[in-house]
């Protein structure tokens, strides 16, 4: 009865996706996924169907250590993964639907929905990357959902947990886990951590240690990212060339050797399958645009705007800031004024997206010289005819970008 | 060459969750703008309050944030400043632990540095999120626009008056007004941060400090608050409907 449910609602879900695509709403996954749910819904589970799963969850870094873990597991066969960035139930079931032979699958999971997807799909492994603030709006605070982890984590029946040492909300929410490999990832963001998840009292650091009185302190990690080298359990350096940009993005690779190795893959052949990744849907993309080299950059977060700062390199001198604050992104952008851009100043940037005008009056103050222009076409066009552009957008704005370089793709490939 | 105008930014890594810091950007770089040197001096939560500070500014936090910080100030540090009237701004959390009792985490009520003659209890109903638009003529600051996003509802006493009548949104979720105005403390729920949002709010306290100021341009602030005056009106339209409240009483 229960797979006659499911048959049914699989093949409801996938009629409706395939009508999402024909009518171009859509990719057709959130919805077709929407629907087996609806109709079926313990269809996440079936889905899954016993299958040797990893979660990824964090605030940011989600979908490029999916990628890196997706590269990393596939060096031993097909691995089902929700690439597209669907990472509810909803698309979650639909990708694993879709393709339905691989055994091992990678799973990105927003970040309040891992304690129902853990139920539903009972995974090996679960890598806990990071948490900051992100759509307060939404999620109001960032230690809550801190708490949401730390129970779903806990039990015997728990699954093995990745986690980076180097977030004490991590480390909180991670240390419950029967079974957990401590990975240091690093964390240049620490002001969601002055206070102490455990005891709400102060907590101190040093260097890299981190400590609060009640006893919460920075565990000992058996994996480490320390500049381009990953540290492996052996005390083995790899020295790694990644293809995207930023020491973030080594910490995530660590954090993927250390889960794949969970799998038998060698940190070596880990991080080797990790380095022909250039861009990650979108994100780190370098095309060209009006006549000028662009490259784009997703930031969604105080947290992960402060580490696309980083990226930007010296002599790039054209910025585009886009903003959004639709409800993907978090209806309310204060959260521009935790964000570094002074350290834009001396560049030229252009400040776009339907939030522009809190942009223009962040990046006056900020002392960084600037216009503002609505359409982010036209945005993009007034940087690239100075030079080289480096476009930083939050969520959607990133979306209508990946759009804007497209087209100008597609009418190259037709004009020529 | 004068003493630069000092900005204290209280315990930001506590009480800066939704961008508040940057109140004491703004407060700073306004005075700069008009050849005044001016500068934002941090305060982290391990460190003394500076007691000579010229302006104080706090902003929102976490629950358990919220009750570090008054057991920090609980020292009487804030309080020597308020007596000697330096201007202080303090927005959402930093508003709910100037008055003399807040719910902590737990639902308790809990004792606030009794700047602010006020309660906070929770407000019925769901969490408080979204566009605020407060008009606070009467303090010759105009129209407030912000984003407000908490779960308080704070009840002024005698000794406090409202910063102003809330036009669209919650404030205080109590007599419809946002805020309080108390000796030299202002208080508001409004985000965005409120002084980017409302340049003649920030110049208001600048102006207890240094005495009449030059017009600097701002045309950008003044095109982000016509932008979120005509959203708060067309939010606050369905907020009426969706909801009784009293009627202002601002006559």
């Amino acid at each position: 009865m229960t797979s006659a449910r499911y048959a049914l609602a699989r093949a409801a879900g996938s009629a409706a996706a395939a009508l999402s695509r024909i009518t171009r709403q859509g990719d057709g996954t959130t919805v077709g996924g929407r629907i087996t749910l609806a109709i079926d819904p313990r269809a996440l589970e079936h889905a899954a169907g016993g299958r040797d799963l990893a979660l990824v969850t964090g605030t940011n870094g989600k979908t490029t250590t999916r990628s890196f873990l997706v590269a990393a597991l596939e060096t031993l066969g097909p691995v089902v993964s929700n690439a597209g960035g669907a990472n509810l139930p909803s698309g979650l079931t639909a990708a694993l639907a879709r393709d339905r032979a691989p055994r091992r699958g990678v799973l990105e999971v927003d970040e309040p929905f891992v304690p129902q997807v853990i139920e539903a799909v009972h995974p090996r492994a679960v890598t806990l990357l990071n948490l900051s603030r992100d759509q307060l709006d939404r999620y109001a605070e960032v230690r809550r959902l801190a708490g949401i982890w730390r129970d779903a984590l806990t039990g015997v029946a728990a699954p093995t947990v990745i986690a980076n040492c180097d977030d004490p909300l991590v480390v909180w929410a991670a240390s419950a886990a029967p079974d957990i490999v401590w990975v240091a990832a690093g964390q240049r963001w620490h002001d969601d951590t002055s206070v102490c998840p455990e005891c709400g009292g102060v907590l101190s650091r040093t260097g890299t240690d981190w400590s609060s009185t009640c006893g919460l302190r920075r565990p000992v990690p058996s994996w480490r990212a320390e500049g381009s080298t990953v540290t492996d359990p052996q005390g083995q350096g790899h020295d790694v060339t990644l293809g995207v940009p930023g020491a973030v993005n080594v910490g995530n690779a660590a954090l993927a050797a250390a889960t794949a190795s969970l799998w038998g893959v060698s940190a070596a052949d880990a991080l080797a399958a990790m380095t022909s990744i250039r861009t990650v849907e979108g994100r780190y993309l370098s095309t060209s645009y009006a006549g000028s080299a662009v490259r784009l950059l997703l930031a969604k977060n105080p947290a992960g705007w402060t580490e696309a700062l980083t990226m930007v390199p010296a002599e790039r001198q054209q910025v585009v800031v886009a903003v959004n604050a639709r409800a993907a992104d978090g209806r309310d952008p204060s959260w521009l004024w935790d964000v570094p851009f002074e350290q834009l100043a001396g560049r030229r940037a252009v400040a776009t997206g339907e939030r522009s005008r809190d942009v223009a009056v962040r990046l006056r103050y900020a002392g960084v010289d600037h216009e503002r222009i609505d359409d982010p076409a036209a945005a993009l066009t007034a940087a690239a005819r100075l030079g080289p552009v480096e476009v930083l957008a939050n969520y959607t704005a990133f979306q209508t970008y990946r759009k804007v370089v497209r087209g100008a793709e597609t009418r190259v490939g037709r004009d020529g | 060459m004068a003493d630069p105008v000092r900005i204290a930014l209280v315990f930001p890594a506590v009480l800066g969750t939704y961008g508040d810091s940057g109140n004491a950007v703004v407060l700073t770089e306004r005075l700069r703008w008009r050849g005044i040197a001016a500068e934002a001096v941090p305060v982290e939560i391990d460190q003394p309050l500076p007691q000579q500070a010229d302006i104080y500014v706090l902003g929102g936090g976490e629950d358990s944030a919220q009750a570090l910080a008054v057991s920090k100030l609980a020292d009487g540090s804030l309080r020597r400043a308020a007596d000697r009237g330096a201007p202080m701004l303090a927005v959402c959390a930093g508003f709910q632990i100037l008055g003399e009792t807040w719910l902590d985490g737990h639902g308790d009520v809990s004792p606030g540095l009794g700047l602010i003659d006020c309660r906070t209890d929770r407000l019925e109903g769901p969490r408080a999120v979204g566009e605020l638009l407060v008009d606070a003529t009467r303090e010759g600051v105009g129209v407030l626009t912000g984003y407000e996003n908490h779960g308080g509802r704070t009840v002024l006493g005698p000794a406090a008056r409202p910063l102003g009548v809330v036009r669209s949104g919650v404030g205080n979720g109590a007599a419809t007004v946002d805020g309080a105005v108390q000796g030299s403390v202002v208080a508001t729920y409004l985000h965005g941060p409120a002084l980017a949002r409302n340049p003649a709010l920030a110049d208001h306290l600048l102006t207890q400090v240094v005495g009449s100021l030059t017009p600097v341009d701002d045309r950008e602030a003044a095109e982000l608050r016509e932008e979120r005056l005509r959203a708060a009106r067309s939010a606050g339209r369905g907020m009426r409907r969706r909801q009784w409240r009293p009627p202002a009483r601002d006559a």
